[in-house]
């Protein structure tokens, strides 16, 4: 008996313990409490990593200059991995356990859409920093998005082969979250621009080698460009191969290899590459009259001075976006009560971020529309407009 | 030639650079399962951590060949570390206990790394330019034919080493019958650790070899090691030639799945495959006792 | 050709096969066991406390996730701990379970309490179909097949869109009850306690019998098993497909709590966390194996303020953990406390 208690009371023991050493929680009430979930490691990293490191820097600089409405700003966040569940159970921590007064995250679309649910049911504004167009699409009371979507990055490559009078495209996508999305999205608004696919391949994005991928497409008959839905290492690694095996058609790639990284693992391969990004890379060349301008140049050259020269990308961009326009929308809104924030954000007019001028609505909660992206080529390591 | 046949040339070519850093992996498996019995699945983490010390001695103005031996010589002494430290401690213990060990170590190195030196992704220049060569109407990047010379020079060398020195001799021994071994006065611990030093300057080559091709990154060893670990079972564990003919063939069977079936489906294929040998050879390919060992 | 051999060196190999057979035939556990009714009440008792400690849905939500993870576990252990075969591809099952739900609820319209058990049928039969060929294999090989498997599945869920939703996954509508929708921690947790405390009584009722003895004796010694006319092979396959039904009923389960699903929770990883579970708790202990479960679910949560250390200290916690205590935690903490008592009595 006496042994049966014990084992009964270990167990007890540590389950109890462990349960309540995770409900340890402070309550404070005064600063403005900014939950996150970003993917700072797994196949995302490089989405999640200056994203994070965007919201601690401009944090800091919003409290430095007073905070928001006169309250300090919180940041607590939680690394996901990029895995849903685990994202699922940290936005269940940061609604019930830490009780944010908004949630800036979501480095991917899939651990985006996983914990929606949750955060339509708690009624607490979250902003996305995912690219899926069904993030947005239907409209969700409560989510609203910063980056362009996957639709709009085919569009605009679509529309780029338009004015070159090219219409036989291969694809070559990744099979992640991003890369299939966008593989989608690209399918489905070809006709819209009387393009026609010709060839379709895929790789996994751990990949170490895409030729035999690009051999089919190669060989396949009238092939007039290719495009690459992808991010990460994939698409570096596909430029190569382009290279090495010597196509004589135009490579596009998508908005998930924006930023200097990309240039530097393709190396020479990646001259004349084009591809639809926003204007932070081309922060510096675009015309001093242009609106966009004081945003971009500001974000770059801020984030630059802490993180190197060159180390500038679209992701932390979205963060960027993400964080000013919730501070934007509260100071509209003169409260951090969630609902009058969300209505703040809906009712955000010409908004200028770095991804572009963004004026949201009922029915669009991301604001953005095809002029917001510009045209890349890559000359001789560097980012050119394409006008 | 015929495009048919340029095709697959194509693909052969493209499928043995690939199989020939799978076929390092796999040795450096083979050689820790011999003298222990042992799984490491940080072995991924071996060939991580040979990518991204070069870039960051690269990256300190060091030169190319200098900074490999650094990063060949870090990754040996982490090799080392995880035998002294770890592996030796937990002797005792059973398999499924030590391959969880390997595992902690493999998360431990990874977090490690990304800790003190980032989570970017990051290119090693190509050893030899990146001017494609043709052969045939097919192509070839330099940087694969680095991989390959390599991976045969590395196999020739062990080859000598088991064959033809003292201590190449002994570890043989040791993993033939550790007890004889014994005996005759080899110290088993010693052998362990050699193994390991050993199976981690093969990952790092590995890394080394593979980071101009597919750049590097903290995390870039976790497929590559399950990749690893594929081919060696396939091969046949604990069997050079097993490993070396099992990482090339996966690669093969990747690239012309790729290439004839379904690139959506690849990797599939090649657990399919691997599925199909294990059921009509339970021990590989070349797992038959009474073969040469590494 | 028993599968999990005392592995290192040989150097050790005659003391190794000593301990390991004073092990098995005399570990503090197997008492445990012989005591089912006390184990069994200890965690009934655990179970219907543990609510007084949360006061939210996120620690309901780590607590239902324990739950589910535990219900996989045990029966991973009776395939790991008592007949010795290792899976590195019970995360195939645990995804399909919560795939057949998703699926089924969504695309056919079956209810939620149907989808669960069609799910675990499908598994069940998809485990028999492989159970044979796979289990002829041993050691590293059959690890290697079961990963394959794991992988195989992880591929197909991503890859076939147009049933799964592809990579990022597909909704999972609640359930509901008479009209009642099953939503939120306090429910969930009662529906998987319930479920949890059936599986450990199944696992500790199959260990009690005549196939636990012949389940331990492949453990112990699968050559002397056969020569005593156990048919090997016919309990590693009965026991490989119950413990790939227990993990089918978890994903579903899992499905229907989060109401979601993607392909990631198919995934090695995911496989290899179900394994560490049952050794970091203990194997051949199913106790143990729900502590396994509890710590490995919660250390995550409880590293998530070292923002950027965790997988440092996780790696760390796992190998420091195997290194001084190989057994496991709970064998490890009872064999201590026996001692102590042996010590106190003499």
């Amino acid at each position: 008996m006496v042994k049966r208690l014990s084992h009964a009371l270990m167990v007890a023991g540590v389950v109890g313990a462990a349960v309540g050493l995770a409900a340890s929680a402070d309550a404070q009430e005064d600063p403005i409490r900014v939950g996150s979930f970003l993917a700072v490691t797994g196949p995302a990293s490089f989405l999640g990593d200056p994203e994070l490191k965007t919201l601690e820097m401009y944090i800091d600089r919003i409290n430095g200059a007073g905070g928001l409405l006169g309250r300090p700003l919180e940041l607590i966040h939680y690394d996901t991995g990029a895995d849903a569940n685990t994202a699922r159970t940290f936005v269940k921590r940061l609604l019930d356990e830490d009780e944010v007064d908004v949630i800036l995250g979501g480095s991917a679309t899939g651990t985006t859409m996983a914990v929606i649910p949750l955060v339509e049911r708690a009624e607490i504004p979250f902003v996305s920093f995912s690219g899926g167009v069904v993030v947005i699409d239907p409209v969700k009371p409560w989510v609203f998005k910063t980056p362009h979507t996957d639709r709009m990055a085919c569009g605009k490559i679509f529309e780029d082969l338009q004015k070159r009078g090219l219409t036989k495209v291969g694809l070559i996508s990744g099979t992640g979250g991003f890369g299939k999305s966008m593989h989608e999205q690209c399918v489905d608004v070809a006709p819209d621009y009387a393009i026609e696919i010709v060839a379709d391949e895929t790789y996994a994005p751990s990949d170490t080698d895409m030729v035999a991928q690009l051999t089919k497409i190669k060989n396949t008959e009238g092939l007039q460009a290719v495009v690459n839905p992808g991010f990460g290492q994939g698409p570096a690694i596909v430029t190569k191969n382009f290279t090495q095996l010597g196509f004589d058609v135009p490579l596009y790639e998508s908005h998930g290899v924006a930023s200097k990284k990309y240039i530097e693992l393709a190396g020479e391969a990646a001259e004349g590459v084009r591809l639809p990004a926003s204007a932070l890379l081309v922060a510096e060349r675009l015309p001093l009259d242009d609106p966009q301008r004081p945003v971009v140049v500001g974000y770059k050259t801020t984030y630059e001075a802490v993180h190197g020269p060159g180390s500038v990308s679209t992701f932390g961009g979205h963060a960027y976006d993400g964080l000013m326009m919730y501070k934007a929308a509260v100071e509209a809104a003169g409260t951090t009560e969630p609902a009058a924030v969300r209505d703040a954000l809906e009712s955000l007019s010409g908004f200028m971020g770095t991804a572009g001028r963004v004026t949201m609505s009922a029915d669009d909660h991301m604001g953005l529309d095809l002029t917001a992206f510009r045209m890349l080529e890559i000359r001789d390591g560097d980012w050119v407009l394409v006008e | 030639m015929p495009p048919v046949l340029v095709e697959l040339l194509q693909f052969l070519f493209s499928g043995l650079a690939s199989g020939a850093i799978y076929a390092l992996v796999a040795l450096g498996f083979a050689l820790i399962y011999n003298a222990s019995h042992i799984i490491n699945f940080a072995q991924g983490e071996f060939v991580m951590l040979g990518g991204m010390v070069t870039w960051v001695l690269l990256s300190q103005g060091i030169d190319l060949p200098l900074a490999i031996l650094g990063a060949v010589a870090v990754t040996m002494v982490a090799g080392l570390a995880l035998e002294k430290l770890a592996i030796e401690r937990a002797r005792d213990a059973n398999v499924v206990t030590l391959i969880i060990i390997t595992v902690g170590a493999g998360i431990f190195l990874r977090g490690l790394t990304s800790v003190t030196l980032g989570k970017d992704l990051h290119a090693l220049p190509a050893f030899s330019g990146n001017a494609p060569i043709d052969i045939a109407g097919a192509t070839l990047m330099p940087q694969s034919l680095w991989i390959l010379g390599v991976t045969a020079a590395i196999v020739v060398a062990l080859h000598v080493f088991f064959h033809y020195t003292v201590v190449g001799k002994a570890i043989l021994a040791a993993s033939h019958n550790p007890l004889a071994a014994r005996l005759v006065g080899i110290n088993v611990n010693v052998v362990l650790l050699l193994s390991f030093g050993l199976s981690a300057l093969l990952g790092a080559v590995a890394g080394i070899l593979i980071a101009p091709i597919t750049a590097t990154h903290f995390e870039v060893g976790i497929m590559l090691g399950l990749k690893g670990f594929a081919a060696a079972i396939l091969g046949g564990l604990g069997s050079g030639p097993g490993a070396i003919v099992g990482g090339l063939l996966l690669g093969v069977i990747e690239s012309l799945g790729a290439g004839y079936i379904s690139s959506d489906y690849k990797d599939a294929i090649a657990f399919v495959v691997i599925l199909g040998v294990l059921f009509l050879m339970p021990r590989g390919l070349f797992g038959k006792r009474g073969t040469e060992r590494v | 050709m028993a599968t999990i051999k005392p592995s290192g060196y040989s150097k050790h190999r005659k003391k190794q096969t000593y301990t390991r057979r004073l092990g098995t035939r005399a570990t503090p556990m197997q008492m445990l066991f012989s005591e089912r009714v006390g184990g069994m009440g200890a965690l009934i008792l655990v179970i219907a406390c543990l609510p007084l400690l949360l006061s939210n849905n996120y620690q309901y939500d780590v607590a239902i996730t324990m739950g589910i993870n535990a219900i996989v576990v045990v029966g991973l252990n009776l395939l790991v701990g008592y007949a010795g075969q290792v899976s590195l591809g019970h995360a195939g099952f645990f995804a399909l379970g919560a795939y057949a739900s998703a699926i089924l609820t969504t695309r056919y319209g079956l209810h939620g309490a149907l989808a669960l058990p069609a799910g675990a049928l499908g598994v069940g039969v998809l485990a028999y179909l492989i159970a044979r060929p796979i289990l002829r294999l041993s050691g590293h090989y059959l690890a290697m097949a079961t990963l394959g498997v794991g992988v195989i599945i992880h591929i197909v869920l991503d890859r076939e869109a147009w049933l799964t939703g592809g990579p990022d996954g597909m909704y999972v509508p609640t359930i509901e009850v008479a009209g009642v929708p099953l939503y939120g921690g306090a429910i969930w947790y009662w529906i998987v306690a319930a479920v949890l405390i059936l599986t450990v009584w199944l696992a500790l009722n199959l260990i009690d019998s005549p196939i636990g003895r012949a389940l331990r004796g492949l453990h112990g010694a699968e050559v002397a098993a056969e020569v005593a006319g156990v048919d090997t092979t016919h309990y590693k396959v009965m026991v490989f497909v119950i413990s790939a039904v227990l993990a089918s009923v978890a994903g579903s389960l899992s499905a229907h709590f989060s109401e979601f699903v993607t392909p990631d929770s198919a995934s090695f990883f995911h496989s290899i966390l179900f394994v560490t579970m049952v050794v970091f708790g203990g194997m051949a202990s199913t106790f143990g194996a729900l502590i396994g479960a509890a710590l490995l679910t919660l250390l995550p949560q409880l590293l998530a303020d070292f923002s950027g250390y965790e997988q440092m200290i996780l790696g760390l916690i796992m190998m420091l953990v195997m290194i001084v205590m190989p057994r496991g935690l709970l064998p490890t903490l009872v064999g201590l406390a026996r001692r102590r008592q042996r010590e106190a009595r003499s």
